[in-house]
């Protein structure tokens, strides 16, 4: 199967504030190397500080590395400029966050709608109407985020996810808001979408259970791939 | 275009969502206050220029000694403009044994084309069309000295003409001096039967013009450059200097007030915006995620603000448009001055400075939104990205700078204006910041809400001192509008007291100085004050001769080409100021040199400094003094004044005349007759009407610009509003911190009314003070009256300012100690 994601000597370095005002170099992430093949899930895993959220950022280009590159669909990622990275997520990826991040002004079904209205899509609204179907919450269609649960809005976040049918879907910490029974509903439902439509998974995670649900896992610790 | 629908939606979502609300209030308030300011101010000078027109009877008047070429009428004519023809002259007018020399005005129908002259024939009523053929109006003085009654004949040549009415109010009269007879009006084609009109005789020939404004320049233009020598236009800005000082007074007075307006309405709008922009940091990097590119989210977010514009401006314009129209049909005055209807361009300009501010004030915060970091959505701790805020301070100075110098009219008075208040905010910024801080180290012995309190206000030091700013610049135009105001124009309508002069005697002898005192004495009018007059034409200035061609202005040519009015004195007359150098010492203290003081306002047309010389011709008689002093002279004082003051010595043998100026109350009316049949050489000046039409625009200005200064309020209000709503927001997530932390809901409102009361106490006081600051700018510069703030604006300031922000305050939070902290955490 061919790569859809390959992270090539990724690293990150930031300046730690100190006390004199000259910033120490502090290492996020040290040389990541790894190569994910399309319809694949990889869970990265690590705890607190270990560099995972700062690694997920990068592979999806919500930041930029100090070193390394990242090919996504064989686009070089930090080739392309700001703009070129929203386009080609855009076209490539879905996105569920631990704090769901719907817009809290826009009631379920436009909190879908708005990736497909993002590309200029002529039938959002329906498209929009059928995923919140398969996460099943056509009932709640017309709610604000803030009048759903924690679990319904994070089923919102995974329909807006899917409804643009991405190659790669990115989760960071997606049941980290969440209780245990509810967080497993949402993860059921994550893998089944995924399975279905073919997407490429990377979940950041520090839970080892959600996991082993996936095809391989990646530990990090302090910055570094250790398994 | 999808974007652009795309955008309609998210704006139609958002607006339900109440995330426009304030920023299009603080538009619409914006526009609404400027174009109420503005359409309703040019009405009102509109009117106050065709009370000043109504006093020349016209827009423009062309005079002259000889009868005028036909060819100006018909030039006149070809422009669409109204025309009418007078003649002016000096007659005897008879009644019985009684003859009295009078000013005659034959008038043609259709005079006046401005104003109305009321008159009295049993019922006072404004005269329709001039007097009918063989009937004649006259003045009250003219009744009194041949005790005559309206319905009586009076004999005028050879002709007798009934007593139609009499005239109550006069207008074109007032402008000249020259009417110091009592007047007659008659209709023009009566003038051949009275034998008067005689090759020789003494006759101003007038025509008088009126209609739109642009063709009326334009025959200016064209006449200027085609009259003769005894030829003269006269148009308002011919006015006496009283009633021009007291218009641009009045002019500069409205302007002002929008310009308050502007400055409070951009402040809000940069609140809201900056609001906006914080709230919908979220919306922009969850944008980006989804593939949005920086552009794209721009766009987004521009076509919202344009929309949002459009909408605000035709709001704020038909705000403005009704409140004006309720404002004029509310002042009894301006209903029967019959306003000409607004102007579109007040509206347009209103509209387009809401734009400016719109774009100066919140489209750079806006820019903000373009660059948030996509990786927001990962890292909530990202803030708002701090977009060069010189660049925006930059931005909304410069519209700030455009929008003064356009309002104001004057690049002088528009950057003085600017400065004020750039170093006026700086001063509020700088000692709100230091006052926090210092209170925050002298918190220490007080309870433990007041510490966590001061603590909270110091922490974000910048912030809130921002805040203070703002609901210091709201409180300001609140206390503009009261106390400042009341005191302002109480000290302005005190400028012309009751008792001020209101007749002016010249061409008094040296030998008729006591009789005339004796006069005084005798009918019980206070004893006026004697001035020496002598006549003398500049000729040189540091032995450098100049005459009218040294000067490229008209009006200074003019001046130059006439004689001066010179006078001498030993002490300054006390309603005159000194600006430079110095008064001369008494008489035993003096050098031997001669020393002149000049008016300030004569000495930059005529280019005269401090320490030149200057050279008169007096009756053929050179004299050389240097110019020691330059003094401020109050026009609108209706006294006695003199361009050049020289010392006695100088003129002492000088061929001199007296003048003097003083009150006559009405019932001492026929005083004024006795005087002038006493003394038949003098010239008596009534001046009463001009100090009416003087005092008319101070009342009618003190009456609207409360009404002009509420917008400006509105828009402090709105101000206000934005700065507490700010202020909710940085207490909503903090209070809910605490309240899982354990803070009961006592201890945070305690928190929230110490740290409201801080902020409202200290604003308070930065808001008296800048009204008393704004308020000492208005009454020097503008009004140029003393002014002394009652010291009761401090406390009303400290207190009115605490306890408001406290009661605003506690609506804003007062959900958040009755709400579960989850649910304003998740929200």
């Amino acid at each position: 199967m061919a790569a859809i994601v390959q992270s090539i000597g990724l690293s990150k370095q930031v300046l730690s504030p100190s006390i004199d005002g000259k910033g120490q170099p502090l290492t996020i992430l040290h040389e990541v190397s790894f190569t994910v093949d399309a319809g694949e899930s990889l869970a990265i895993l690590g705890a607190s500080g270990s560099g995972k959220s700062t690694l997920l950022g990068l592979l999806a280009g919500l930041d930029v590395p100090s070193g390394g590159s990242v090919l996504l669909d064989s686009a070089d990622l930090f080739a392309l400029d700001e703009d070129g990275r929203a386009r080609l997520r855009g076209k490539l990826a879905g996105f569920v966050f631990q704090s769901f991040q719907l817009l809290p002004s826009l009631n379920a079904l436009e909190n879908v709608m708005l990736p497909l209205e993002l590309r200029g899509a002529t039938d959002a609204r329906e498209r929009a109407a059928e995923s919140l179907r398969q996460v099943g919450l056509s009932a709640r269609a017309h709610h604000l985020p803030k009048h759903l649960s924690g679990g319904e809005q994070q089923r919102v976040a995974l329909a807006r996810a899917f409804v643009t049918r991405p190659k790669i879907l990115f989760a960071d910490e997606p049941t980290g808001n969440l209780d245990a029974a509810t967080g497993a509903q949402v993860i059921e439902l994550m893998l089944e979408l995924n399975r279905a439509q073919g997407t490429t998974l990377i979940l950041v995670t520090h839970d080892e259970v959600l996991a082993k649900q996936c095809g391989r896992q990646l530990r990090l610790e302090a910055g570094r791939v250790v398994s | 275009m999808n974007l652009f629908f795309l955008s309609l939606n998210l704006l139609r979502r958002d607006w339900r969502a109440g995330e426009w609300r304030v920023l299009l209030l603080a538009l619409v308030l914006a526009v609404g206050s400027l174009s109420t300011v503005g359409l309703f101010a040019d009405r009102v000078r509109q009117a106050l220029q065709q009370q000043a027109q109504s006093l020349l009877g016209a827009d423009l008047r062309i005079a002259s000694s000889r009868p005028l070429p036909p060819a100006y009428r018909a030039a006149a004519k070809e422009r669409g403009l109204q025309t009418t023809q007078s003649l002016n002259f000096l007659s005897m007018a008879q009644h019985g044994e009684q003859a009295v020399l009078s000013e005659i005005q034959a008038v043609e129908s259709g005079y006046p084309l401005r104003g109305k002259i009321v008159i009295s024939d049993g019922s006072e009523h404004a005269a329709q069309g001039s007097p009918r053929s063989g009937t004649v109006w006259v003045s009250g003085r003219m009744l009194r000295r041949l005790e005559l009654s309206v319905g009586d004949e009076v004999g005028i040549g050879k002709q007798r003409f009934r007593v139609a009415a009499q005239i109550v109010r006069d207008l074109d009269h007032a402008v000249s001096f020259a009417s110091f007879a009592p007047r007659v009006v008659m209709n023009a084609d009566d003038l051949a039967a009275t034998g008067l009109l005689q090759e020789g005789s003494r006759i101003s020939y007038r025509l008088m013009v009126a209609g739109e404004a642009k063709q009326v320049e334009a025959l200016r233009e064209e006449l200027k450059a085609k009259l003769s020598g005894n030829e003269k236009l006269e148009d308002v800005r011919d006015a006496r200097p009283e009633i021009r000082t007291a218009l641009e007074r009045a002019e500069h007075f409205f302007g002002l007030a929008a310009l308050t307006a502007a400055i409070l309405a951009g402040v809000a709008m940069a609140l809201a915006a900056r609001r906006f922009v914080l709230r919908h940091l979220d919306t922009c990097a969850m944008l980006r995620c989804l593939g949005a590119q920086q552009d794209q989210v721009l766009r987004l977010f521009l076509y919202q603000f344009l929309l949002l514009g459009v909408v605000a401006a035709l709001l704020g314009c038909a705000l403005g448009y009704v409140t004006q129209a309720a404002l004029v049909a509310f002042i009894e005055s301006m209903r029967d001055a019959e306003l000409p209807p607004p102007s579109v361009l007040p509206a347009l300009k209103a509209a387009a400075s809401g734009f400016a501010l719109l774009l100066g004030f919140a489209f750079l915060p806006l820019l903000q939104l373009r660059s948030v970091p996509p990786l927001r959505v990962l890292r909530r701790e990202l803030g708002a990205p701090q977009a060069s805020t010189g660049a925006a301070y930059g931005a909304a100075l410069l519209v700030l700078a455009g929008l003064f110098l356009w309002q104001a009219g004057s690049v002088n008075l528009g950057l003085a204006m600017l400065g004020g208040l750039l170093v006026g905010l700086l001063v509020f910024f700088g000692s709100a910041w230091l006052l926090l801080r210092s209170m925050e180290r002298h918190a220490m012995r007080l309870s433990a809400h007041w510490r966590h309190a001061f603590a909270n206000l110091a922490r974000h030091g910048r912030a809130n001192a921002m805040q203070i700013v703002a609901l210091g610049l709201g409180g300001m135009a609140l206390l503009l509008l009261t106390l400042v105001r009341a005191d302002l124009l109480q000290s302005w309508q005190g400028k012309l007291p009751p008792d001020t002069p209101n007749r002016f005697v010249v061409n008094i002898q040296p030998d008729q100085r006591q009789p005339l005192l004796d006069f005084f004495a005798r009918v019980s009018v206070p004893q006026p004050k004697l001035l020496p007059m002598v006549r003398g034409r500049l000729v040189a200035i540091n032995a450098r001769p100049v005459n009218g061609d040294s000067y490229a202005e008209p009006r200074t040519r003019e001046l130059v080409e006439r004689e001066f009015n010179l006078s001498y004195a030993e002490k300054m007359p006390e309603w005159n100021e000194l600006l430079q150098g110095q008064w001369w010492p008494s008489a035993s203290g003096r050098e031997g040199f001669a020393q002149l003081s000049v008016e300030d306002g004569i000495a930059t047309k005529l280019d005269i400094h401090l320490g030149d010389e200057l050279t008169y011709n007096v009756g053929g008689t050179p004299f050389t003094a240097r110019v020691t002093s330059l003094r401020k002279v109050q026009w609108d004082s209706m006294q006695v004044n003199f361009f050049v003051i020289t010392t006695p010595e100088l003129l002492n043998d000088s061929p001199v005349s007296y003048i003097t100026s003083f009150y006559l109350p009405s019932e001492k009316i026929r005083a004024g007759d006795q005087l002038a049949r006493e003394f038949p050489n003098l010239l008596l000046i009534d001046t009463g009407e001009m100090i009416a039409q003087v005092r008319g625009i101070i009342e009618q200005v003190s009456q609207t610009i409360s009404i002009v200064f509420l917008f400006t309020l509105l828009s402090g209000i709105a101000v206000l509003y934005a700065a507490m709503l700010a202020a909710q927001d940085e207490r909503v997530h903090e209070a809910a911190i605490l309240r899982t932390l354990g803070a009961d809901s006592a201890y945070l409102r305690s928190l929230h009314l110490s740290e409201f009361a801080v902020l409202g106490l200290l604003s308070g006081l930065l808001a008296a003070g800048g009204a008393v600051l704004l308020g000492w700018v208005l009454a020097h510069f503008v009004l140029e009256i003393p002014y002394r703030a009652s010291l009761i604006i401090w406390p009303v300031g400290a207190l009115g300012g605490m306890l408001l922000v406290m009661l605003a305050g506690w609506l804003g939070t007062r959900r958040l100690t009755v709400l579960p902290p989850l649910a304003i955490l998740r929200e």
